[in-house]
């Protein structure tokens, strides 16, 4: 056990804290619109351009090759430096590296530059409105079509759609089969006939997500990732990835809204206040432990290759604490913090989806119960 | 940067557990549950010739020389076994003469305690009137009060048994007048004892889990397993978390004790708030999975729940750690208010 970082990791932070230093664009514009998605590709760029842009990716095809120690230093430094989020994270995090693992070598030469410079955006079409959690259940449909597949079918909760070229799309390619093997995972692409996107304003009153209604779009045999019938295996490793990817850095992020809240506290003379002092030190206690389990799942990752079901701890844990906190942030900071458009009353507003998006807090502990506790399962 | 425990930390583990279960079964720790003194002086010297005592003891003073990660690894073990022994009185004893006794001190006190020969017993609780466990087959006492922490040898001392509803180990009041004062700086080695005690309640919140757990596979009503119901399955979870939680924490500042030490102090109350109530809820919470059986005297449950609410107020309760972490994060105390 040794919690330091070696001389290597310590060097590969100075090397990204350095390169920030001189690069970082600024604060990003704010809005959620387009002049800020620009800013974004923008700021992709120039991480592409210094080589940090797949940091996790191997170096074969364009990353870094970073360990996953390395990784979290990378998404760690962002997030203290308050650097903006790169416009194709979804292709980063999650499309990238399903090409990787799934595709052919025509597939990642195809896909892969362009996701790293930003060039061609990625979103993920995996929810519908009848399947959510229960996502296997998915209705969309592909038909056999000359040359490739027609998909007809609605997504739903798709971040990036409006701006997306290609879709990470699980749909039913085999009616008859099982509902976890007739599915097959396809790259559509977003720029044609038959494919409408629909901004689904939420409760912070942005569009930050979409509906996707596919009406026949053609979808070309090239570009189907893996065998069809295969979908689901795929689409977990592209769950897997985004419960890691989440962990890793999400920890720093709520330190540093939790050194907010407190600055929040003292500015409002309540920092000797019983109540407060133990509901931010519950806080504290549970993002410090959120750090370290991460930490502990990372270790673990590295011996064993693959990310473990403790991601979904860590996504479980981060949702609640993240909750929690601006829950306290509204209570000290009273009405003022309650102003339409004020920082905390977005952030309280936001954080209420953390426990339902990328896998809900009640269907993760089904897993966690099944698959690391080893309970009988309900079904 | 590496969070597990090494292969020679793992070998401890391992051995700590076999050797425990195979010395306390539930038979035993019934049997000492119910005596006189709950401690078996047989199995107290076969502990020490496996260097238990001694094992974050300076090799200088006839001790292993690892740390208090490894301290912990023993301790977590011993408090999953529910094993009466008076091995956390006298580390917590050597903890604090190690790193704020005088040269003088260490070399008089620490190779009986190493050796366990001639054991030490800490203060849990601060004086007046302090609360020292396994205090009666000890031969010096630590005390401490505020900033300072005295030597006492225990003859000197008036003892008054303590029956606190865990019974697997003494307790005793203490008092007495002078000694010899610790010249260092009480407070880091206070908190790698409070570190020691985390990590004994992990290992009572990790025995409850596993209670929990077995029972919830095995139990049947309505046809299935219990632990099949979501409403038992994720009451399990929560224990997970909470032993998991508290694991991460009490690791890391354990490993804070042995080699950051100005990450010390937070990191310590830290792990002690969250292992306090994390072995508390957990006890707790797997009562409530095994329905009837958790409240009956024929369980071993109940050992556990006792522990955990005794321990979880030895060297600071979760509350009175909250409000120092809360302290060291910038909420100055009572100024802005």
């Amino acid at each position: 056990m040794d919690l330091s970082l070696t001389e290597q990791e310590r060097a590969f932070r100075d090397e990204v804290r350095e390169w920030l230093e001189l690069n970082h664009p600024g604060p990003a514009p704010g809005g959620g619109d387009a002049a800020q998605f620009e800013f974004e590709r923008e700021w992709q760029r120039k991480l592409h351009a210094g080589g940090w842009a797949g940091v996790s990716w191997p170096k074969e095809y364009g990353g870094r090759g970073a360990t996953l120690v390395e990784q979290a230093i990378f998404g760690q430094e962002l997030a203290r430096a308050k650097a903006p989020r790169p416009a194709n994270v979804l292709g980063l995090v999650m499309g990238g590296p399903v090409v990787i693992a799934h595709g052919t070598e025509e597939q990642k030469e195809r896909f892969l530059e362009p996701i790293l410079s930003a060039e061609e955006i990625w979103c993920q079409g995996f929810s519908e409105p009848e399947a959510g959690s229960d996502l296997a259940s998915l209705k969309t449909r592909a038909r056999r079509a000359d040359g490739g597949w027609r998909v007809s079918g609605q997504k739903v909760w798709t971040t990036f759609a409006h701006e997306a070229k290609w879709c990470m799309l699980l749909a039913r390619s085999d009616s008859d089969a099982p509902k976890h093997q007739g599915l097959t995972y396809f790259i559509c692409d977003m720029r044609q006939e038959g494919v409408e996107v629909r901004p689904l304003r939420q409760i912070t009153g942005e569009a930050e997500f979409n509906e996707i209604f596919f009406d026949d779009a053609f979808v070309p045999d090239e570009n189907v990732i893996g065998d069809p019938g295969t979908g689901w295996g795929v689409a977990i490793t592209t769950l897997m990835h985004e419960r890691a990817g989440i962990g890793a850095t999400a920890a720093l992020a709520v330190q540093m809204a939790l050194e907010e809240l407190v600055e929040l506290a003292r500015e409002r003379g309540r920092a000797g206040d019983p109540l407060v002092r133990d509901r931010v030190a519950r806080l504290q206690i549970g993002i410090e432990a959120l750090r370290l389990g991460t930490l502990r799942a990372m270790t673990a990752t590295m011996k064993v290759g693959v990310p473990g079901p403790e991601g979904s701890i860590a996504k479980l844990q981060w949702a609640e604490t993240n909750q929690a906190l601006t829950e306290l942030a509204l209570e000290v900071g009273g009405i003022e913090t309650l102003r339409g458009g004020e920082i905390w009353a977005y952030r309280y507003l936001r954080s209420r989806a953390n426990s339902i998006e990328g896998g809900t807090s009640d269907v993760l502990r089904n897993i966690v119960a099944e698959r690391v506790l080893g309970l009988p399962r309900l079904r | 940067m590496e969070f597990a425990l090494s292969d020679d930390q793992e070998a401890i583990k391992d051995t700590a557990r076999e050797f425990l279960a195979a010395r306390f079964p539930s038979e035993k720790v019934r049997e000492l549950a119910a005596a006189e003194s709950p401690y078996d002086e047989a199995i107290w010297r076969e502990m020490c010739e496996l260097g238990w005592p001694g094992i974050a003891v300076a090799e200088d003073h006839g001790g292993q020389g690892l740390g208090v990660v490894e301290l912990a690894i023993l301790l977590e073990e011993l408090g999953r076994a529910l094993a009466p022994a008076p091995l956390i009185a006298n580390a917590c004893a050597g903890l604090l003469i190690e790193r704020a006794g005088s040269d003088e001190q260490r070399s008089r006190w620490l190779p009986g305690i190493a050796s366990g020969r001639k054991r030490g017993a800490a203060a849990l609780t601060p004086d007046p009137e302090p609360i020292v466990g396994a205090a009666s087959g000890a031969a010096i006492l630590v005390l401490n009060a505020g900033d300072g922490a005295r030597l006492v040898e225990a003859e000197a001392a008036r003892l008054e048994r303590l029956d606190l509803i865990d019974t697997t180990r003494a307790y005793f009041r203490v008092a007495a007048e002078g000694g010899d004062p610790l010249p260092g700086a009480v407070a880091p080695a206070v908190d790698a004892a409070t570190v020691a005690f985390a990590a004994e309640l992990v290992g009572i919140a990790q025995r409850a889990l596993e209670m929990a757990l077995a029972y919830a596979s095995e139990r049947e009503q309505f046809g299935r397993p219990i632990g099949a119901y979501q409403a038992v399955s994720h009451r399990c979870v929560g224990i997970l978390y909470d032993t998991e939680e508290a694991r991460s924490l009490t690791y890391y500042a354990a490993w804070c004790a042995d080699a950051e030490l100005e990450s010390l102090p937070l990191a310590a109350s830290m792990a002690k708030a969250r292992a306090s109530d994390a072995a508390r809820a957990a006890t707790n919470a797997a009562l409530q999975v095994l329905g009837g059986i958790g409240f009956t005297w024929e369980h071993d449950l109940h050992f556990l729940l006792k522990r955990a609410e005794v321990s979880a107020r030895m060297l600071g309760t979760a509350a009175e750690h909250r409000d120092r972490v809360a302290g060291l994060i910038g909420l100055a105390d009572g100024g802005d208010r």
